[in-house]
């Protein structure tokens, strides 16, 4: 497996040891998703026309805690649900096939809205591109934009996000890994060396 | 996996993950664009030596929809009906570089022998063969059942009819047990197999005694085709005894589903306001035939070539 994508796909299934360097604990991910709520609103003006999608597996619970935050603010539920980007990789043929993860669809559809993509970690690009594909075969919404909790730079291709949780500059040669207590027990994003594991 | 030969090969974690990805693929069936870019510049062959209309079609909309290249590939009119053999077959599929093949043969084991035979290097997809198995229809019927009927574990499936020249049959209770359903055989003795102990399945030759405890009940096609011997004193008898009709039906628990593979003999193994009654599934399974081999396929002949990274 490339580093790229242990880094931006955490496998679910390993038991998840805590290794590293925390450099965001449970409340700074909490303010982090409410500021990114709030520049959401601010940028859309309103909730009306976004629709947030979360790219599995963490990308998921970030978009719905994320769309519970706005409905907080604004008294309005925005559509949540999720995207599958596993066929539209680029690497599909180079790994052995993989499960599918769940792809939820808001009833309403995506056509004419604002899709804010969701995702844990930010770092060569590939699986945004691979989402933005996705996408274009669902619908034609107005505009998409990309929140992330966090950006590590590193990016392969020209693909930037709307609202970053924290900028983490990071060398190659580390690990990103963001806990979500949705999977994992606890919040927390964690920084370690690659051979640490 | 490399080949899907036989239901009997996978494993309940396999069966198990087939089906959830084409939980994952029917979604699609929902979709405006019904194309998904899994198999872009795979070539899949649909080698079918034997008749068929719904398992080809099926597995050539699933190729299509995973963006595959399709080569459709029938007996007749090819250089099969002037003599030429498996194995030459084969070297030409091999030659034009087949990823994936399909194979439907009237020879039990036909498959199996394009698959380890070393004449290809392409996975190999059980399509039905002989009177042997039919993988795929067991995924789908498996597939349709825990729609309905959620998990199988513990649920009652009683298969009724031509047990013997059913690859449907075999398939199924091969697949259903490990999935954890509790299958019961239903057939006349001539329609049975001569050893059944090695089945995992409970047989009976009374349909009315088994109908109360039945969660799903499968209609088995009688296949005259295949008969060359008296196996039932006539087909009006043989109607009456191990038909499914409205009467029957209403023996059923209120939640039973029943199944057919097709094509049916209306008014053989089951009547014309079965077929139709909401009960029947049997449009159901055609549709859900697509999303499982778009899993089979997508699961065979996405990932790189290499031999089995995953255990």
């Amino acid at each position: 497996m490339s580093p790229a994508q242990s880094a931006e796909q955490p496998e679910l299934a390993q038991p998840l040891q805590r290794s590293g360097r925390e450099v965001l604990d449970a409340s700074d991910i909490s303010r982090a998703l409410t500021r990114i709520a709030h520049e959401i609103l601010e940028r859309n003006r309103g909730a009306d026309p976004v629709v947030l999608l979360g790219i599995p597996t963490r990308g998921v619970p970030l978009a719905q805690r994320v769309s519970a935050r706005i409905q907080a603010v604004e008294g309005q539920s925005v559509p949540t649900g999720s995207l599958d980007v596993t066929m539209y990789r680029d690497d599909i043929g180079l790994k052995p096939p993989r499960g599918l993860e769940h792809t939820d669809i808001p009833a309403d559809g995506i056509d004419g809205k604002v899709v804010v993509l969701v995702d844990d970690v930010l770092f060569s690009g590939r699986t945004i591109r691979a989402a933005l594909d996705a996408l274009g075969d669902i619908g034609r919404p107005r505009a998409v934009q990309l929140a992330v909790l966090v950006d590590r730079g590193h990016r392969e291709l020209p693909i930037r996000a709307d609202y970053v949780g924290k900028n983490l500059p990071t060398s190659l040669a580390e690990r990103v890994t963001v806990h979500l207590t949705e999977f994992d027990g606890e919040d927390a994003v964690l920084i370690a060396d690659k051979g640490a594991k | 996996m490399k080949h899907l030969l036989s239901a009997g090969d996978l494993s309940r974690d396999e069966a198990n993950l087939i089906l959830d990805t084409a939980e994952e693929m029917r979604s699609l069936a929902d979709r405006p664009i019904k194309k998904l870019p899994a198999l872009r510049g795979r070539t899949v062959v649909n080698l079918f030596f034997e008749d068929s209309t719904r398992t080809r079609i099926s597995f050539e909309a699933a190729a299509k929809r995973l963006s595959a290249d399709v080569i459709n590939f029938s007996a007749k009119g090819s250089s099969v009906s002037k003599g030429e053999s498996l194995k030459d077959t084969a070297l030409t599929l091999q030659a034009m570089g087949a990823d994936g093949v399909v194979c439907r043969h009237g020879s039990s084991g036909a498959p199996h022998l394009l698959a380890k035979s070393g004449w290809m290097t392409g996975s190999v997809v059980n399509a039905g063969d002989g009177t042997h198995e039919h993988p795929t229809q067991a995924l789908l019927d498996a597939f349709t059942m825990r729609r309905h009927l959620g998990s199988l574990d513990g649920r009652r499936i009683t298969i009724v009819g031509d047990v013997l020249h059913s690859r449907v049959a075999r398939s199924n209770v091969l697949l259903l047990s490990t999935l954890g359903a509790e299958v019961t055989v239903v057939a006349p003795p001539t329609l049975l197999p001569v050893d059944m102990t090695s089945w995992p399945c409970a047989t009976s030759y009374d349909l009315d005694g088994a109908l109360a405890k039945t969660d799903a009940v499968m209609m088995l096609r009688v296949q005259r085709e295949r008969m060359n011997d008296a196996f039932f004193p006539s087909a009006r008898e043989y109607t009456r005894r191990y038909g499914l009709d409205r009467y029957r039906m209403a023996q059923l628990p209120d939640e039973a589903i029943v199944l057919h593979p097709g094509p049916m003999n209306r008014g053989m193994e089951i009547s014309a306001d079965v077929a139709d009654s909401t009960r029947s599934v049997i449009v159901e399974q055609v549709t859900n035939g697509v999303a499982i081999r778009m899993a089979v396929l997508y699961l065979l002949l996405s990932g790189s070539n290499e031999e089995e990274q995953t255990a």
